[in-house]
């Protein structure tokens, strides 16, 4: 059973007690590269800490209840070891809190530096497509790398008797896949399985809120269950999970293997729930795990600004182009630094703000524009000490056909700039070949 | 001349990992899906050429049992890198949604 499709959005109580009925084990995915690269970078946790925190008071109640074992993934959201002591603490907690007591099994995903290096230079690292560049001082400059666990990890906890796994960042599908795995379901059927309920209730019709979801696994295929009855799933509405946040909708690469679902078949078995059949899971020839990795890339500040004038958004362009120039003058008379030692960038909501290089109309159409200065810099002082010659500047910047002091921008906050705080960026997207699928991820147990 | 979303019932960006961004467009019934794709406004060519991509670099799949076409593309700004506008790639169908899609204009 899934609680949910992330940790931190949550779940109806009252579905949560009817989907504990029969269940074998509950899992919950907690994390995602989603958001971009800041969690995994800075080491925080996305939150809310109360919110996660109320949805595993109720698994934890209930598996304990059940004496099923539970199992979280991807802790923190990026599954590095600060992710993982914050969802521990918050799991600790709740034993204290409750009077609970119980086997706490941590399996932690972190990959230290040196460890990586060392794979990198047994040329064990190769990259996916796109994939960044990737050297000996990659790894010495990011800041924390992660490697994505699969089955075998929550497997051997399982084995060593772990009720309660809370495991670093891990495949979503290996959450709901280990289990079965080990209980001699095939892997095609675990994996699909898995594939479908890490988004919790995603597969069903229509989704008004997060919710839990079940899938019943045998040896010919699973069938898909909502506990919700206000819930449905069709066999459309299944099958277009597959396409959700995945690049190719009938092949998913997992650790291990391949689960191919070109031959899957969905049926309806009941007024809401579906039986899957037919795929199939290709073993992959070398076990490779995923690497994760973000290194700094500087610290941002950032001003908000409309335009209105509009002799000035007519030639919007030419005008920012102008004031660039001037403005790398003075950044490099008042602070000594270069083009290449900051990246200004001027974000034009009402132009290409959203989309940048991909926008296939990049002109000014409306009455006015948001203009979002970006300046990104090696320290955040020096970032806050850039931004000002470019706002004010540009307040001041003039046109041909106004004569005399103008001031272009409108300001909503004083003071106009916001320091933003550090920028990371992914700077892996590679494998990691493995002889021991556990071997970067050790488990620790203790009693709470 | 209809307008694709006119034909649909679905039209999403979203990020497929950090690296990739993937569109799913899906229709409202086999009639508007075949209309699309007999148009010749929804193919390979004509995405890869609106997304500024080189067609070998998409990835294009036309799924009948879902009425669906779903390409997938390299992002030219990982999510979340610094010159990045859409972190979780959610905006990037914009133009989609309102392209003229002619009915049988070509067979």
């Amino acid at each position: 059973m899934a609680a949910t499709g992330n940790l931190s959005t949550g779940f109806r109580e009252e579905t949560l007690i009817r989907a504990m009925e029969g269940a074998d084990f509950l899992g919950c995915d907690a994390g995602s590269t989603d958001s971009g690269p800041y969690y995994l970078g800075s080491g925080n946790a996305r939150g809310p800490r109360e919110g996660t925190k109320r949805n595993l008071r109720l698994m934890l109640r209930e598996a304990l209840k059940a004496g099923i074992p539970m199992i979280i993934g991807s802790a923190g959201h990026a599954g590095g070891r600060p992710h993982l002591a914050w969802t521990l603490e918050i799991v600790r907690e709740l034993a204290r809190e409750n009077g609970w007591h119980f086997p706490l099994t941590s399996i932690d995903s972190e990959v230290d530096k040196e460890v990586l290096l060392n794979a990198f230079r047994r040329g064990e690292i190769s990259p996916l497509c796109p994939a960044p560049d990737f050297a000996e001082q990659t790894i010495a400059s990011a800041e924390r790398f992660v490697a994505m666990m699969g089955i075998e990890p929550i497997q051997a906890a399982l084995k060593a008797g772990a009720q309660v796994i809370v495991a670093g960042r891990c495949s979503d599908v290996a959450i709901y896949a280990a289990l079965p795995v080990l209980e001699g379901i095939p892997r095609w059927v675990a994996f699909h399985a898995g594939k479908i309920l890490e988004c919790g209730a995603a597969s069903a019709e229509q989704r008004p809120y997060p919710d839990c979801m079940i899938a019943e696994l045998e040896q010919s295929g699973f069938t898909v269950d909502p506990p919700n009855p206000a819930f449905r799933c069709t066999p459309q509405s299944v099958a277009a999970h597959a396409l959700y946040e995945t690049a190719d909708p009938y092949h998913l690469v997992e650790s291990g293997g391949m689960l191919d679902t070109t031959q899957a078949q969905y049926k309806t078995v009941s007024d809401r729930a579906v039986r899957v059949t037919g795929s199939r899971f290709v073993p992959a020839a070398k076990y490779t795990v995923r690497i994760e990795g973000a290194a700094l890339a500087g610290y941002r500040s950032v001003v908000i600004a409309g335009i209105r004038d509009p002799l000035v958004l007519r030639q919007l362009d030419r005008f920012l182009a102008s004031l660039r120039t001037v403005v790398e003058r003075k950044i490099a008379s008042n602070l000594g630094l270069g083009p290449d030692a900051y990246t200004l960038q001027f974000r034009i909501y009402g132009q290409d703000g959203a989309m940048g290089a991909l926008e296939p109309t990049p002109r000014v159409e409306g009455h006015e524009v948001g203009l979002v200065i970006d300046v990104v810099a090696a320290t955040q002082e020096l970032a806050a000490d850039i931004l000002p010659l470019v706002w004010h500047t540009g307040l001041h910047h003039p046109i041909a056909e106004h004569q005399g002091l103008i001031s272009n921008f409108a300001f909503p906050f004083s003071p106009p700039g916001l320091n933003a705080g550090p920028v990371y960026r992914f700077c892996v997207n590679h494998v990691w070949e493995l002889r021991d699928p556990c071997a970067p991820f050790p488990m620790k147990m203790e009693a709470v | 001349m209809p307008e694709l979303w006119e034909l649909t019932k679905l039209i999403r960006s979203k990020n497929a990992g950090p690296f990739e961004l993937t569109f799913d467009i899906m229709f409202k019934n086999r009639e508007a899906f075949d209309n699309a794709l007999n148009s010749g406004k929804i193919s390979a060519p004509t995405l890869a050429r609106l997304y500024k991509v080189e067609q070998k670099q998409m990835r294009y799949f036309v799924i009948p049992e879902l009425l669906t076409v779903k390409i997938s593309i390299p992002r030219q700004a990982f999510s979340g890198d610094v010159r990045d506008t859409d972190v979780y790639g959610g905006q990037f169908h914009g133009p989609l949604v309102r392209l003229p899609v002619g009915k049988f204009t070509r067979k």
